[in-house]
């Protein structure tokens, strides 16, 4: 039997899916629409958010944070009806290669500034997708600031060849 | 002395015209020419959005790369519009001079160029979404030797600029995205130059409906409304043969100076031709069969906008060319505007002894978009 939970969770995220029929898909966010989200959190918003397709398994999403407000703003969690666990990832360097990891304390947006997720630097990961990332698809996320209101956006599927930096879980 | 008989041998010829453009539609002195001003300085931007594409009516640009690409098995509509989404945001990006979402060389874009990416619906499309296609293949022409690799295709991307290099990163953009939903069918490079010359030595576009783009071009109602038709040709000139014929039969064949451009029974490049002239023997100066008569269309409403680009690929060993032209027209009404302007270049153009069609695609060119919005939204929604 599927619980109530997680069909839910496959319905929410087939509309995201983009899917089809008009009818099905609730909002589905045009693809060029979804480049600025902004969070309750004052002055938090995101730029071009977009998330590289796969059929299951790990991915990632990408995109610039916006701080407009007069002091830093930190984002200590992820979340999306794609994947049960997300990660705020750093890539750094480790015994000669590449390697991505949790970033401890999160990401921190600087006021009056931006902050850059994207391929090779810092990172939404998402682990144990269930439903595969389409091409044009719009999926939608949640990131959890500390001290603040959460931000919501929906990001794009885009097929993308970089972004396979190793795993490293946890620190050490 | 060159005989009459020598001028036919040498003259037959055909389309070039059509390619040579100008004649096709001529009657009128052209505007000075929007269309087909050429290139300018790098850095500028064509708008995007708006009610109808650019790419159209846009003054052509230097470089030209139409893809026909082929919807794979089980693309439906879901899909279709989300790879519309993915390359209009592509499109709406790149030609505003800013990287695409996720591009990889995001430095290749900030130099636009006056970069138009235009988008086209072959018959497959709709047929593949489930709805009534407005446009539907040609008729077949008896001069047409069409070659699978050059025709067809169920979506159409024209990618034009004043830079190379940015047309070259466009492509990329557009191709990695619609990877997942198409396969490339055929890539139709072309470039144009300041002087209006095809590869022939003829003058391009001295008559183009531009001042009358809302009748001739774009379409008032239904659900194209703002859109147009596009036929895109690859006819290949046969330069070895050509090289035999001298200045009158071409000429001759055409029934244009080369030099100016002006009719034969003309000065200047824009007076009009007069048909009903006859030389001192009492055959028409502009033959029955020349390229500019066979293309003549009187009504200004009727004619095609023509915005060809020369093609010009590999040689062969012995040093033979593989160039033409890539013939890209744009009407209203393809029964009432191209397809009887083609019938009668088929029946009889002189033209027809020196160009070939081997490439024949038909799409319908939606209107454009706001912003936010997606080309195709009107059709498939």
């Amino acid at each position: 039997m599927f619980s109530r939970h997680a069909l839910v969770l496959a319905a929410a995220v087939v509309a995201l899916a983009g899917c089809g029929s008009p009818a099905a898909a609730p909002v589905a966010a045009p693809v060029s629409a979804p480049t600025v989200s902004a969070s309750a959190t004052a002055g938090l918003s995101i730029t071009d958010p977009w998330v590289k397709t796969t059929e299951k398994g790990m991915t990632a999403a990408f995109g610039t944070l916006v701080n407009k407000g007069d002091s830093p703003i930190t984002i200590v969690s992820g979340a999306s009806p794609l994947s049960p666990v997300i990660e705020l990832h750093e890539v750094v360097e480790s015994g000669g290669k590449m390697v991505m990891r949790p970033k401890e304390g999160g990401f921190v947006v600087p006021a009056h500034g931006t902050h850059e997720l994207q391929p090779g630097g810092d990172h939404i990961m998402l682990m144990g997708v269930t439903k595969e990332v389409l091409p044009g698809a719009t999926i939608p996320f949640t990131l959890q600031v500390k001290d603040g209101e959460p931000l919501e956006f929906t990001a794009v599927g885009k097929d993308f060849a970089g972004g396979e930096e190793d795993y490293q879980p946890g620190h050490k | 002395m060159i005989s009459r008989r020598g001028l036919f041998a040498g003259g037959a010829a055909t389309a070039a015209g059509a390619l040579a453009a100008e004649s096709s539609a001529r009657t009128e002195p052209p505007a000075p020419a929007r269309s087909q001003a050429q290139v300018r300085s790098p850095g500028r931007l064509e708008p995007f959005h708006g009610a109808h594409q650019a790419g159209v009516a846009t003054t052509p640009q230097a470089h030209a790369v139409f893809l026909g690409f082929d919807l794979l098995p089980d693309t439906r509509r879901e899909a279709i519009v989300r790879l519309l989404r993915l390359l209009t945001d592509d499109a709406a990006r790149l030609t505003q001079g800013r990287p695409a979402l996720a591009d990889t060389e995001p430095e290749l874009a900030t130099n636009p160029a006056r970069l138009t990416v235009t988008f086209g619906f072959g018959p497959g499309l709709f047929t593949a979404a489930g709805v009534g296609s407005p446009v539907a293949a040609l008729p077949a022409f008896g001069t047409d030797r069409l070659e699978k690799q050059w025709s067809g295709g169920d979506l159409l991307v024209q990618v034009c600029a004043d830079d190379a290099v940015t047309v070259a990163h466009a492509v990329r953009m557009i191709v990695k995205d619609a990877r997942s939903f198409a396969r490339v069918r055929w890539t139709q490079r072309g470039f144009r130059s300041g002087t209006r010359r095809n590869l022939m030595g003829q003058l391009e576009g001295t008559v183009n409906p531009t001042d009358r783009l809302d009748q001739a071009v774009w379409i008032g109602k239904g659900p194209l409304r703002g859109g147009t038709t596009m036929v895109l040709r690859r006819i290949r000139m046969k330069l070895e043969t050509w090289d035999a014929a001298d200045r009158v039969a071409r000429e001759f064949t055409i029934g244009r100076r080369l030099g100016t451009g002006a009719p034969l029974t003309g000065a200047a490049e824009t007076d009009e031709p007069d048909y009903a002239r006859k030389n001192h023997l009492g055959f028409p100066v502009i033959s029955e069969y020349a390229h500019i008569r066979r293309a003549h269309v009187t009504d200004p409403a009727l004619r095609l906008l023509r915005r060809p680009y020369n093609y010009d690929e590999g040689l062969t060993e012995k040093g033979e060319s593989d160039s033409g032209l890539l013939f890209a027209s744009y009407q209203a009404d393809l029964d009432r505007q191209f397809v009887p302007v083609q019938r009668r270049l088929a029946e009889a153009d002189l033209l027809n002894e020196w160009i070939t069609t081997i490439g024949s695609a038909v799409f319908a060119i939606p209107p454009g978009c706001a912003p936010g919005g997606w080309i195709g939204e009107g059709l498939l929604t």
